[in-house]
């Protein structure tokens, strides 16, 4: 009798166990282009940090990275952090993180080149290690790809399945003013590498309405 | 194969369809008795089928009837012999505490009697001694008033007269002055004697109307032991009232407990982690959710082992010290899960502050701004995270109303249902039948031609029968009258 009803215990347990292997949280990723003219609007870039991380649950994985001339290293990401699963844990390590990211956005300088691939890149790479159950690559940038000499970013194999890619604030350069046509075609590039690679494409110009985000 | 095709047999299409519908016809009058006779079979055994199925759900309305009146009147012979049961504690107490005390009482009462008695004996009020001097007065007063001896005499008994008055009259007063402090001394012993035979006639009427009571209710009880019919009825309504009125009480139960729950939910985050899930629900909700079902539980025990309600008949049939010690542990658990709770709910308040600040922090702002009055808030919800597991402690009692009545109150929605059942199937049973006679007369009423020439051959038939019968009669008239000639001759 009591092995029995260990066993129905167990069987329940495992039931339990087999219920919670889905993983519920979230992991965001941000990319901020530091490059040329556009890193004066990094200051931006902090809005939205403080968006995501006042979203952002206990669990939660957050990482924020810059776009410079070689984006695909570590030493790009200004900061990460894997949030406690107790709340006020969390919210110490939230406001630990805001501290650092407004550290960043007072220092940050411009940088020469844009190498958006490598930081999708590095992106993909830290969200796949943390297995999160939903995955957010946010990129704060005007998504004009310029790479320095020596940096090979074609024919990469990028997997975005599973992947919520938002290009955030994607202004227009001068020359998009003249022709159109670039920043459309731009975009629809970036939309077709995305969906190619399994995953979702979406863009954001006003930092007003970040309602849908997160 | 198409309704082209079918009518290309001949060059015409509307001869064929002619020549088509009078096959048809012929062949559905040539099968019209057969015919008649399956549609005949097929809808009587619809009915049939209908109507033994509605007998069936007839009986087990019966049965279930039958079954709901057993329950009806076990349950309230039992509510019955709890309440005769409760009086019969009551009026016990009453006598026990009127009577433990009746020998004191005696004794007292005996003592103020036998003093009253002795007072009153020593109160007798004693007559003044009739002057001895009286009749010698008398006979001086007639001595001849010129005989001078005779005032001298006179005024020496006047004077013994007079002292021996006053020695009388200060007797008397003394007497009477005793005599008063003695009614005086009385006075407590007939208050007390009156406050306890008030005290008895309290109890002898409280005992009466007691009685009286349980009169009513054994009345009550002889009633539903023979099962009548009346008792059925008053018991069924009761019921259904005490139904809706304990899930009303359940609701505002349930509204408390979802209170409770979102005071705990979110600080058990803290002690459990708030991103673990059991299936489908965060593991801090689930163990908030155990926490105030363990409490439920514990109120439920507590409120057995004060046999306030009687849903677990093991609790109830455990000695006395056995029940004591139960209710005892249940309260201490329950006490600490109040206190638990009460740091629940000030930590609730602490991760709000927090929160907000985390905000304030994320948002830009500058200061966040303290509110002056938030240990109001936070008091209130340490209160309510106190008290709220005490008050849950009293849905036992509704809930065992609930769980009593809910076994009526399903029967009865139950054969409301299954007469309801047998009235559709009788009322399918009788169309089935009207239906097969319907059909019979659709399908005759395509074969409305050969129908009529069949009617009008049979009254053709008929009537050349009957010229044929009127026929032979005459001519066996006409034999019968020659044969009576013949016999005549």
């Amino acid at each position: 009798m009591t092995k029995r009803t260990l066993a129905m215990f167990a069987a329940a347990l495992a039931l339990g166990a087999c219920g919670s292997s889905a993983p519920h949280n979230t992991g965001v990723y941000l990319l901020v282009d530091t490059s040329g003219t556009y890193n004066r609007q990094v200051s931006k870039a902090e809005q939205i940090i403080r968006f995501a991380l006042s979203r952002l649950q206990p669990a939660d994985s957050i990482a924020v990275a810059r776009i410079d001339s070689g984006s695909f290293t570590e030493k790009n990401i200004i900061a990460k952090a894997t949030f406690d699963d107790r709340p006020s844990a969390a919210n110490q390590q939230k406001r630990a993180f805001a501290s650092r990211v407004e550290k960043f956005i007072d220092e940050s300088t411009p940088a020469p080149y844009t190498d958006i691939t490598g930081g999708l890149l590095q992106a993909l790479e830290f969200l796949k290690e943390k297995d999160t159950g939903r995955k957010e690559i946010l990129i704060f940038s005007d998504m004009k790809e310029e790479l320095a000499k020596g940096y090979v970013r074609a024919d990469l194999p990028l997997d975005f399945k599973g992947v919520d890619v938002v290009a955030l604030n994607v202004t227009k350069l001068r020359t998009d003013n003249f022709d159109p046509r670039e920043y459309l075609s731009r975009l629809d590039a970036w939309r077709a590498k995305v969906e190619q690679g399994g995953g979702h494409w979406r863009v954001i110009n006003d930092l007003d309405r970040l309602d849908g985000l997160l | 194969m198409s309704m082209s095709n079918l009518l290309a047999f001949t060059p015409w299409p509307p001869l064929s369809a002619l020549i088509l519908l009078v096959l048809l016809v012929t062949a559905l009058y040539l099968a019209r008795g057969t015919a008649h006779q399956a549609i005949h079979a097929l809808f009587e055994a619809l009915s049939r089928g209908f109507r033994l199925a509605s007998y069936a759900v007839g009986n087990g309305e019966a049965r279930l009837a039958a079954r709901n009146r057993e329950v009806l009147l076990a349950a309230g012979r039992e509510a019955k012999e709890r309440l005769v049961e409760r009086e019969f504690v009551r009026v016990g107490d009453t006598v026990r505490k009127d009577l433990a005390s009746y020998p004191d009482m005696q004794r007292r009462l005996s003592e103020a009697i036998v003093r009253i008695e002795e007072d009153q004996q020593k109160a007798v009020d004693v007559p003044p001694e009739a002057p001895g001097w009286a009749q010698a007065v008398e006979v001086v007063a007639n001595i001849d008033s010129r005989n001078a001896g005779g005032v001298d005499i006179l005024s020496d008994i006047h004077k013994s007269m007079v002292k021996a008055h006053a020695e009388a009259m200060e007797g008397y007063r003394k007497a009477s002055s005793e005599r008063h402090a003695l009614l005086r001394r009385m006075m407590p012993d007939w208050r007390m004697i009156q406050d306890t035979l008030g005290r008895v006639n309290k109890s002898v009427t409280s005992v009466l109307e007691r009685a009286v009571a349980i009169d009513r209710h054994m009345e009550e009880y002889g009633a539903i032991v023979r099962g009548e019919d009346r008792a059925v009825t008053v018991l069924s309504s009761s019921s259904v009232v005490y139904f809706f009125v304990s899930a009303l009480v359940l609701a505002v139960a349930t509204a408390g407990a979802a209170i409770n729950f979102t005071l705990i939910a979110r600080p058990m985050a803290e002690m459990v982690g708030g991103t673990s899930f059991i299936g489908a629900f965060r593991t801090a909700d689930i163990a908030a959710l155990v926490i105030i079902m363990v409490e439920v539980s514990m109120g439920l025990f507590l409120m057995e082992s004060l046999r306030i309600t009687r849903l677990f008949p093991v609790i109830g049939a455990l000695s006395d010290k056995m029940r004591v010690r139960m209710m005892l542990v249940t309260f201490v658990i329950l006490l600490l899960m109040a206190s638990i709770e009460a740091g629940l709910a000030y930590m609730r308040e602490v991760l709000l502050q927090d929160e907000l600040a985390t905000s304030s922090v994320l948002r830009g702002d500058a200061v966040a701004v303290v509110n002056q009055h938030l240990w109001i808030t936070t008091a209130a919800q340490m209160g309510m995270g106190f008290i709220l597991p005490f008050a849950l402690v009293f849905v036992a009692i509704p809930l065992e109303t609930f769980v009593h009545s809910l076994r009526t109150v399903m029967g009865l929605l139950a054969i409301g249902l299954l007469r309801i059942l047998a009235l559709l199937l009788r009322v399918l049973g009788n169309g089935s039948r009207h239906l097969g006679t319907l059909m019979q007369q659709f399908y005759d009423l395509l074969l409305f031609v050969p129908l009529w020439i069949e009617t009008r051959m049979a009254l053709a038939a008929a009537e050349e029968a009957a010229a044929d019968a009127a026929e032979a009669r005459a001519h066996r008239v006409d034999v019968e009258s020659w044969q009576r000639q013949e016999a005549q001759s």
